[in-house]
């Protein structure tokens, strides 16, 4: 009876216009090897996208999750060119991750420290591990069978890191969707006092969520290391910020309690379809950030007025049947 | 120049669905010590905060502050005009200096870059201590203080604001005897100086030490305004909890069945001491007394949330070890909150969310995801059996009144089969019709073999809904009785009973009659 778009949806139709917008205006958008190039890069935003988007469901934040990123990039690194092969350094590298994961999780989670102070301190520690393992260098040189994960097709089509990103956007939304866990995640991110009280132990739920963002980070990771066929402290940092930026324009709540992993996807495919044109475009680079910030802007205001408006609506009807 | 420094009549508030305040007046003279007096929810901090500015009240009410229209719509209006209100906990910066605390808020019309002027913020804290007669070091942080002094820096602001009306919130509910000795000085201070004072409290001996006359509120309602001396303190009591809503006294001796649970020398610092009691198969036990008296602190360390310094509980003859709000879940042990909207619900989320959280676990299907469909089922099945309305699992909890909402706590604990139910405060904020259903209900629990132990403040409440009564006072068990031998006055007198005086309660009144008993 209720014909009203979600949110989500109507995100999915802007994405698409400007998708079209870009391909109609700008020559080359539709071309082939710009469509091919789109395709292997999303997946490594997307993974942290998804990561950071889990954490905020939860009314948190993850800075540090880039350098984990890197972190386990340079895990992968060490042991490929150390001899070991492709499967032990990307067990390594997911290790490494989950071993950052479970560092925020537990200050986090136990001892109740704000997640944008910890992950903070987080971010600034794994980039001075970083720092003191590679001295700042970039680590090369990695298995030609390794490139494949970054830069492989599947059939002579699909890119291989898409396939990965697109297996991980259906996990993501099955955990949080159909789990316990993930119904535990949206609650609490709601309310954790109500959680307590139910008899949710909080701690492990936070501690799974922490652990989730980074197994994410991993992967991403993986795909990064193997697209570039090097690894260096920086990897994916300037991710970061834009990471958060996607999951809020995809609707998650950034207090908790809301987000959904279409919503963010399709955020962050409107990123990449407006970076990209505009790129096609020779608009200046810094020109593009101020396009992307902005755009951020007056959606989130729009979204502020918007539940502030059907707030409203909602109280004077309620006021009406009381 | 009137009598009165201030004159409110014909004051309401209403909050969407409760009226809060229906009618009240408050009339203070000059230089006189006024107590508020009532039960919880009578309407008092409403109506401190209409004065307060805070809220503003509706329509049609006079509100005369030194003979002149108040129109004090924020509280810095009622601080310009001369009413400072100390609130039970302070408001105080605690980082700042005792003189810079005194001074704050003087400056608010000075542009920003304009310098402090530190001699006459310390000149104006001198006098304002000198004339409480308080030695308190100007310089030292607001933090490093006692409470006691801590409110003393809070009347010598107010005395630095000229006030002309003081609220005072339950200002002795944390001051040892001392301190309260003191306390009642600088009261006879500042009466001296002309300067009004409304008390609130609920320590009847206290009143009438203090204070020149006393309103008294009963459920939003103005009761009436007596002189100390016109009154005893029976005579108050019975004021106070006349109600208009009756319910049905319940005269039914339970059919009371073996032990089910016990609590055996249950301790907490600071919450309650020595709390031993159990409860039987086929009653309703009720925990009453006053906000303060350590009623819910105890239900929420049996429930494992405030965790107990010392003793044991015992649940079916058998021990447990209770250390988390988890343990309790999986040892068949529920808690419903006073506190629903924070800690009873998670409102933003849906009817089916809240209902099935504790016991979403065992809801999943083979691949060990939610089964939506039981989930569904089993949420339809106690949105039918306790009539939620309306019946839609997937509006979110926010949505609904608070009746039912509490049905959807209840139903949240019900699927979780508890062999415990401690309920707090079961009716708190919820209309008439829906307050008996839920009454009902708890009954029914207990006739299908839950354990139900009842908090709640609302003595008609408590009388026809338990079957026995424990009556909490500072933290321990004061008294117990059958309900079907106790009234309200009884269990106010053991309620409000006053240190140096616990022997007078019980035997004092011996077949006091509540005026509005049927």
């Amino acid at each position: 009876m209720n014909m009203k778009l979600s949110k989500e949806s109507v995100l999915g139709l802007i994405a698409l216009g400007i998708f079209v917008g870009m391909g109609l205006f700008t020559p080359g958008f539709f071309s082939s090897s710009n469509l091919n190039n789109m395709m292997f890069q999303l997946p490594e935003f997307g993974l942290i996208a998804l990561g950071m988007m889990v954490v905020i469901v939860t009314g948190g934040i993850d800075l540090s999750i880039t350098y984990i990123a890197a972190f386990s990039g340079v895990g992968a690194a060490l042991m490929m060119t150390n001899g070991f092969g492709i499967l032990p350094a990307i067990v390594v590298g997911i290790l490494f991750a989950l071993a950052c994961g479970a560092f925020n999780g537990t200050v986090v989670s136990k001892i109740g420290v704000p997640p944008i102070l910890v992950t903070l301190g987080t971010m600034v520690l794994f980039e001075g591990v970083i720092l003191a393992i590679t001295s700042g260098n970039a680590i090369s040189g990695f298995p030609d069978a390794y490139g494949l994960i970054g830069n492989g097709y599947y059939m002579g089509i699909i890119p291989v890191s898409l396939l990965i990103f697109i297996f991980f956007i259906i996990l993501t939304a099955v955990l949080l969707n159909k789990s316990t866990w993930g119904r535990r995640v949206y609650m609490y991110g709601s309310n954790d006092i109500a959680t307590m009280f139910s008899g949710v132990k909080n701690s492990k739920v936070l501690m799974k969520v922490y652990l989730y963002a980074s197994l994410l980070a991993a992967v991403s990771a993986i795909i990064m290391t193997s697209r570039y066929n090097s690894v260096k402290v920086d990897l994916g940092s300037s991710y970061l910020l834009q990471s958060v930026a996607a999951a809020v324009l995809g609707g998650t709540d950034i207090h908790g309690g809301y987000g959904k992993v279409m919503g963010t996807i399709y955020a962050v495919l409107i990123f990449q379809f407006i970076r990209n044109g505009l790129n096609l475009m020779d608009v200046h680079s810094s020109l593009v950030d101020v396009v992307i910030g902005a755009i951020l802007i007056i959606v989130l205001t729009l979204n502020f007025f918007s539940d502030k408006f059907s707030r409203r609506k909602a109280e004077s009807s309620s006021e009406k049947t009381a | 120049m009137s009598d009165y420094i201030l004159e409110m009549e014909h004051i309401s508030k209403t909050f969407p669905g409760v009226k809060a305040l229906d009618n009240v007046e408050l009339k203070v003279k000059r230089g006189e010590v006024h107590a508020l007096i009532g039960e919880n929810g009578a309407g008092k901090s409403t109506l401190i905060k209409v004065l307060a500015g805070i809220h503003d009240a509706d329509a049609g009410g006079k509100y005369l502050f030194e003979g002149e229209e108040a129109d004090i719509h924020q509280p810095l209006d009622a601080t310009l005009k001369g009413i400072s209100i100390i609130y039970q906990d302070l408001s105080l910066f605690p980082n700042l200096s005792v003189a810079e605390n005194i001074y704050i808020g003087r400056d608010s019309n000075k542009k920003p870059w304009k310098k402090i002027n530190w001699k006459s913020m310390k000149d104006l804290a001198e006098k304002a201590m000198n004339e409480l007669d308080m030695d308190i070091d100007l310089n030292k942080k607001v933090e490093l203080l006692s409470i006691a002094q801590q409110q003393m820096i809070e009347i010598a602001r107010a005395l630095a604001f000229d006030s002309k009306l003081i609220v005072m919130d339950e200002p002795t509910s944390s001051l040892s005897s001392g301190e309260v000795e003191k306390l009642y000085k600088v009261i006879d201070t500042l009466k001296e100086r002309g300067i009004s004072v409304i008390f609130i409290s609920h320590k009847l001996k206290e009143l009438f030490r203090v204070s020149d006359r006393l309103t008294v509120l009963r459920d939003g309602q103005y009761v009436g305004t007596y002189g100390v001396n016109e009154i005893n303190e029976q005579e108050l009591i019975k004021l106070m909890v006349g109600r208009e809503v009756v319910y049905e006294r319940n005269t039914e001796k339970a059919d009371i069945g073996e032990k089910m649970f016990e609590v055996n020398n249950f301790s907490k610092e600071g919450n309650f001491k020595d709390i031993n009691f159990s409860l039987h198969k086929g009653e309703i036990l009720a925990i009453t007394g006053l906000v303060g008296s350590g009623r819910t602190e105890l239900a929420q360390s049996i429930f494992g949330v405030n965790k107990a310094d010392q003793g044991t509980i015992r649940l079916n003859g058998e021990d447990l070890t209770i250390s988390s709000a988890e343990d309790a879940v999986k040892n068949g042990i529920a808690y419903i909150p006073e506190a629903r909207q924070v800690q009873g619900l998670v409102l933003g989320q849906s009817v089916v969310n809240n209902m099935t959280l504790p016991v979403i676990d065992t809801l999943r299907n083979k691949f060990k995801l939610i089964d939506h469909n039981i989930e569904k089922n089993l949420t339809n099945q106690y949105i039918k059996s306790l009539d939620v309305r309306p019946s839609m699992p997937d509006m979110p909890a926010d949505k609904l009144s608070g009746g039912n909402q509490q049905k959807v706590v209840i139903g949240k604990w019900l699927s979780a089969q508890p062999k415990l139910l401690i309920i707090d405060e079961p009716t708190n904020g919820i209309d008439i019709g829906a307050k008996t259903e839920i009454h009902k209900l708890l009954r029914r629990m207990v006739n299908e073999g839950i354990g139900v132990i009842m908090i709640s403040s609302e003595l008609p409440e408590v009388l026809s809904v338990s079957d026995r009564i424990l009556v909490m006072s500072r933290g321990r068990i004061e008294g117990e009785m059958n309900t079907i031998d106790a009234d309200q006055e009884k269990i106010m007198n053991i309620a409000l009973d006053t240190e140096g005086e616990k022997d007078v309660g019980n035997s004092e009144v011996s077949d006091g009659k509540s005026h509005q008993e049927v």
